[in-house]
């Protein structure tokens, strides 16, 4: 049942909101590793300890900057990811909790996501290397077509609840979750998740054409911040599909906290399980895509959902 | 008080970075210090509680600066400005423009008799502050936004360097068109 008024929390809270984001983050590194294990035909076993393997290793790790490296911009860039992943998820309402109850939620989340096309540049600008430069430039070819599609996508949940109140959007969705009636903005977010993540089919950023692109440079801490904000994006992107998509904390027996989890850890399963079933993204081919096919789709979908909106007064 | 030390400071990031923009010896450092900039304005609008206003602020900032910082690399510069370089170009000329403009507006702000509050600011002064800038001009900003596209797409047209007989053929009739790079929907 979700509550309209939710009770933001205090600095406590807040702490527990970045705990339950890194457990996200970390469960879907599990699983990646469960699911490439399984996919190499090795036994998975290996794979459960592999975060903490790999952030032993690269917290050991020396930091290394290539010549004359933008320093600044370049760690700017790399930490910032998990910082705009955590700001995402402040606007999400864990049953009767948030951490900021904006009322202009949805559209802070689209900034935050917009800030990662800041970061991300600046990660591939910052080593002053011509590979990472490479995967930044993707990232912004890329960016250029899903981020309007992914804007108008979001912009259906508004209009079917009236309000840009992340809570009231979950509110709205009583008897009817918004996936049901929207499906095509649910389909689009989906991709603009994978895409703002840098994952599956939206990785050319960081692909081995381009020898890691933005990762090319990147080593230790560094190395560790950049590969766990993609997570953390991740997994805050299927934890905001929960009040806009899927009916907010609705559901029987369990709390709404419960109901929250419960669905932002099926749908990152399969926001990581979408990761080796779908082909890459050209990325010079990706903004005829987006805009000829994507953006009419969804502006369509809002047009339907702004009918339905008027005709029921 | 806490909102007094937010404003100093979102307004001293703002012009301290704005500042920024032509001391440092990089187009991608210019670029977001110029960001930071839009960004410190932007979070001072929340301070007004125009929270729309100042989130969207933020948005566009972002947005345009991740786009205009490539286009500073590719143009600006006899480098293609991945050397050091400075935003400064005649110096004496633009210092003296810059601080007679800086004392008109700062002499404007303090000097102009400001207006007392009457009555109570409106319960969404988001849609006030809307209906205040557009309502009388609501047909004339209707009338601007189609001029204005149009003039987007004759610019983007007149500065192509391919015309549509380049791509269809001079009697209109070639498919698939005769792209340099194929689109991504099989054309």
């Amino acid at each position: 049942m979700p509550d309209p008024q939710p009770v933001t929390v205090g600095p406590g809270g807040v702490a527990a909101a970045g705990g339950i984001l890194l457990a996200l983050a970390l469960a879907a590194v599990v699983l990646d590793g469960v699911l490439a294990a399984r996919a190499a035909g090795l036994p998975a076993g290996a794979a459960v300890a592999r975060p903490l393997d790999e952030t032993v290793r690269l917290l050991r790790q020396r930091r290394r900057a290539p010549v004359s490296s933008d320093v600044l911009l370049w760690r700017l860039g790399g930490g910032g990811l998990v910082v705009v992943a955590l700001l995402m998820v402040a606007v999400v309402p864990l049953g009767r909790w948030v951490v900021a109850d904006l009322d202009v939620g949805v559209v802070w989340f689209n900034a935050m996501d917009v800030a990662v096309w800041v970061l991300v540049w600046l990660v591939g600008w910052g080593p002053n290397s011509v590979h990472s430069l490479v995967g930044g430039y993707r990232f912004l070819a890329l960016a250029l077509a899903y981020e309007l599609p992914l804007m108008f996508a979001i912009v259906a949940p508004a209009v079917g609840a009236a309000s840009l109140r992340v809570a009231d959007v979950a509110a709205a969705q009583e008897g009817l979750w918004f996936v049901v009636w929207m499906p095509v903005a649910f389909v689009v977010y989906c991709l603009g998740v994978l895409a703002f993540s840098l994952w599956g089919p939206f990785a050319v950023p960081l692909g081995r054409d381009v020898a890691g692109g933005v990762l090319a440079e990147l080593s230790g801490v560094d190395r560790l911040l950049v590969q766990a904000g993609r997570y953390a994006l991740l997994a805050a992107g299927a934890a905001f599909a929960v009040p806009m998509f899927l009916g907010g904390g609705s559901g029987p027996v369990l709390p709404g906290w419960a109901w929250v989890l419960v669905k932002t850890v099926l749908l990152l399963g399969a926001l990581v399980a979408l990761r080796r079933r779908l082909p890459a993204v050209r990325p010079e081919l990706a903004m005829e895509v987006g805009w000829v096919v994507l953006l009419p789709a969804v502006l369509v979908q809002d047009l339907v959902v702004a009918v339905v909106v008027a005709a029921r007064g | 008080m806490l909102l007094d030390v937010a404003f100093w400071v979102l307004g001293l990031v703002a012009v301290a970075s704005a500042v920024l923009v032509f001391v440092v010896d990089s187009m991608a450092r210019a670029t977001y210090a110029l960001a930071l900039s839009f960004v410190a304005v932007g979070l001072a609008l929340l301070l007004l509680e125009q929270s729309y206003v100042g989130v969207v602020t933020v948005l566009m900032m972002l947005m345009e600066m991740a786009v205009m910082g490539v286009y500073m690399v590719m143009y600006m510069g006899m480098n293609p400005a991945l050397m050091p370089m400075s935003m400064v170009h005649d110096n004496r000329a633009a210092l003296g423009v810059s601080a007679a403009t800086f004392v008109v507006l700062a002499a404007g702000a303090l000097l102009v008799p400001w207006p007392v509050r009457r009555g109570v600011p409106a319960p969404d002064v988001t849609a006030a502050l809307g209906e205040a800038l557009m309502g009388r001009q609501m047909l004339v900003m209707v009338v601007v936004s189609p001029v204005m596209v149009a003039t987007i797409v004759t610019g983007v047209v007149l500065a192509a360097g391919r015309t549509r007989y380049d791509r269809f053929g001079d009697d209109l009739d070639a498919s698939p068109p005769r792209d340099p790079h194929r689109g991504g929907v099989g054309r």
